[in-house]
């Protein structure tokens, strides 16, 4: 009986043991190491979009920018932010008219039926970069993850094209790229905010409506209005996490 | 012959085959799953380094000004004073580079201006907007409002 015990302990210890070196290789030897560039740290950073409502006009000179930026294909259901128009009857905020023609690309045109108690605003949209994105929980083969810094990117050349993560987004900012078949969506242009740049939507607008933040920055002055102003998040009862942060938002806004 | 079967040798054979599966399973994912998968998360890290790789292509404000710095002082103080160049003058970060490819395009002002200033519903009163149809006839913008210092008052000296 004592023996037992004995034998039992010294082979559940060499176990543990074991599967912890294995692990330890694993981590060391098999799975490579991490390549950080030596000019950015991406875990001093966690990145977010601040959009103010009342500022925006519907001019649609972000959606032009993004396209040109990050090389998007002008054709329909290829957007990696868009502008929406919401026409708002104010006792009746469940059924909003919302119309953003091509994306708001060409901006819009003035509304056929003016006036009529209706309230009227434009809703820039684009990815939220979800802390605890859907559209990263669905993917197979980790070809689509949240980075370091808080960016919800894709890996090009491991997606599949298996569209469950077009489908998982509530907020409907994934497509696929006709060109590769993959899918594609708003980088949080990465190749600029990693450089000290802001993005190409933020650059573009023309009345500061959209701007970026680094929530791990508490200097940053949109960090600051975002503490200091009631500020809103698209679908928060989903939990995803967002940090596209909306200030002014209508209640009628999906 | 040899003696009877040894009592283990359903056991050996079962535990050959469960090696050369896992041997087999090892040498496929080595094969399929890239090096640096896993580093950071289930993804695989040098992704992260090809989002950084894309080309820029707006230049940014900063760039802008390291050459322009006289439209910088002649735009304080006016309505305009906080757009960033870019927004109307288009992606020019290889123009900032110094290269010949990217040169800076004539602007249509009257396509340019009305994108913001045409009158529509839903943009703030306090944006200056107007009827095309009304406003300036057919002529260019700046023939009044010069994109710079926009109101008329501004451009008298």
């Amino acid at each position: 009986m004592d023996q037992d015990r004995r034998a039992f302990l010294t082979d559940t210890g060499r176990f543990i043991v074991l599967t912890g070196a294995a692990a330890l290789a694993w981590d060391y030897g098999v799975a490579g190491q991490a390549t950080s560039p030596p000019d950015y740290d991406a875990h001093a950073h966690w990145w977010g979009m601040l959009i103010d409502i009342d500022k925006c006009i519907g001019c649609g000179n972000c959606v032009r920018a993004c396209k040109a930026e990050n090389d998007v294909l002008n054709e329909p259901g290829c957007f990696r932010t868009w502008v929406e128009r919401y026409q708002v009857d104010p006792l009746d905020l469940e059924h909003p008219t919302v119309d953003s023609p091509n994306g708001a690309y060409d901006g819009f045109t003035e509304i056929d039926r003016p006036g009529g108690g209706v309230k009227v605003f434009f809703v820039p949209k684009m990815c939220n970069h979800c802390a605890h994105s859907p559209c990263v929980q669905v993917c197979p083969v980790g070809a689509t993850f949240e980075s370091p810094d808080g960016v919800v990117l894709v890996d090009k050349d491991r997606c599949l094209g298996c569209r469950y993560c077009v489908q998982a987004c509530p907020y409907g900012c994934r497509y696929i790229d006709p060109r590769t078949h993959t899918a594609d969506k708003c980088t949080l242009c990465y190749h600029r905010i990693t450089k000290g740049l802001t993005t190409a939507c933020c650059e573009a607008c023309p009345t500061g409506a959209r701007q970026l933040v680094d929530l791990k920055n508490p200097k940053d002055p949109v960090h600051e209005f975002i503490r200091t102003h009631k500020i809103h998040v698209l679908k928060p009862q989903l939990a995803t996490g967002a940090k596209l942060y909306y200030n002014a938002l209508d209640g009628s806004v999906r | 012959m040899a003696g009877p079967p040894s009592n283990f040798q359903h056991v050996y054979r079962v535990a050959g085959l469960f090696a050369v599966g896992l041997a087999a399973f090892i040498v496929v994912r080595w094969a399929l799953v890239p090096a640096d998968f896993g580093v950071y998360g289930f993804y695989r890290a040098g992704a992260l380094a090809d989002a950084r790789a894309i080309p820029v292509k707006y230049g940014g404000q900063a760039a802008c000004l390291d050459c322009h710095s006289e439209v910088e002082e002649s735009r304080k103080g006016v309505r305009h004073e906080k757009i960033r160049c870019e927004a109307c003058h288009g992606p020019l970060a290889g123009h900032a580079a110094g290269s010949d490819d990217t040169k800076p395009q004539a602007l249509n002002p009257r396509l340019l201006c009305l994108q913001c200033h045409t009158q529509l519903q839903g943009k703030p009163s306090v944006l200056p907007q107007i009827v095309p149809a009304d406003h300036g006839g057919d002529g260019p913008c700046t023939e009044c409002h010069k994109p710079h210092r926009p109101t008329i008052q501004g451009n008298r000296p």
